[in-house]
């Protein structure tokens, strides 16, 4: 097999370009995308601990990078993605019991997890601007 | 007919010599994420803005330091099992793939070690 030419020109089995996208589909996507975005986030988490770790000057300054209009709009985006991926992954931890795996139940599904992580997302900004 | 040996099935290793022990992990790391994500969430909440004595005030405590270690441990193996999921799935050229699950690993401790001593500096007393 280590002989065999793994660049010769076999059939290809249709992936993404070809499918027509469903929900189920984006939504699978974007668990990666989200898993791998937040994977680069958790530097902010850190450098915030290490920030305020380090003195109070140091901590204003992460805080104003923070607190810009670039700063929030990425910790939005951080925001959406932990509670996309949190109730994408509670959607997986459920499959592997077994259940709701059908058609229609797995397409609901999907449309919950994307309506539910916008309205925590806004939730989460709310609270925030009221403390 | 199945080809493989009775050893082989006994251990039940697989191919990788991991057997399930990956999907596990990630599951354990997933279902433990779910809680310390809402106590993370409600922390920065509640101290984005807040002056740096009030963090240092809040992080001095021993529930609030405990929590967040066990939120970094188990957000950083989980994100690292995922991306070694991801690379093997994308990239096949096997020194770059080494490379690649190295570069993993070195960042998930460089940001664990970094996030773990100003946890435990902020909850000594900063
Ligand atoms: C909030 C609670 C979380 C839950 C319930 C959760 C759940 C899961 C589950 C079940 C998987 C496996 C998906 C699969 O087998 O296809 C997964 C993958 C992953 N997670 Fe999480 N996760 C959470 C938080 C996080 C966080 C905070 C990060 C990053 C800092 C993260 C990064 C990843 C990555 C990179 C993957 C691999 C994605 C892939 O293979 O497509 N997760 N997560």
């Amino acid at each position: 097999m280590a002989e065999a030419d793994i660049r010769a020109k076999r059939p290809l089995s249709p992936h993404l370009q070809i499918y027509k996208p469903i929900p189920t589909m984006v939504m699978s996507i974007l668990h990666r995308v989200t898993g791998a975005a937040m994977y680069f986030g958790i530097l902010l988490v850190a450098w915030w601990l290490v920030a305020a770790a380090s003195g109070p000057a140091y901590y204003e300054f992460c805080h104003a990078i923070l607190s810009s209009w670039p700063g929030m709009i990425v910790l939005f985006g951080f925001t959406w993605a932990l509670m996309h991926h949190m109730l994408g992954g509670i959607r997986h931890l459920i499959w592997d019991t077994g259940h709701l795996f059908d058609k229609e139940t797995s397409t609901k599904l999907a449309w919950a997890t994307l309506i539910g992580s916008v309205g925590l997302t806004v939730l989460i900004w709310i609270l925030a601007a009221a403390v | 007919m199945s080809m493989r040996t009775p050893l082989g099935k006994v251990l039940g290793l697989g191919s990788a010599r991991e057997g399930t022990e990956h999907f596990w992990r990630q599951r354990v790391t997933a279902v433990a994420n779910v809680p310390l994500t809402l106590f993370l969430v409600w922390l920065v909440v509640s101290l984005f803005g807040k002056s740096h004595q009030t963090i240092l005030d809040t992080l001095s405590s021993p529930l609030i330091a405990i929590g967040l270690l066990l939120t970094m441990a188990s957000m950083l193996y989980h994100m690292r099992l995922g991306m070694q999921t991801i690379i093997e799935d994308y990239i096949h050229a096997e020194g770059v793939k080494i490379l690649l699950l190295m570069g993993n690993t070195f960042f998930t401790f460089a940001i664990g070690i970094s996030a773990g001593f100003a946890i435990l500096k902020l909850g000594f007393g900063g």
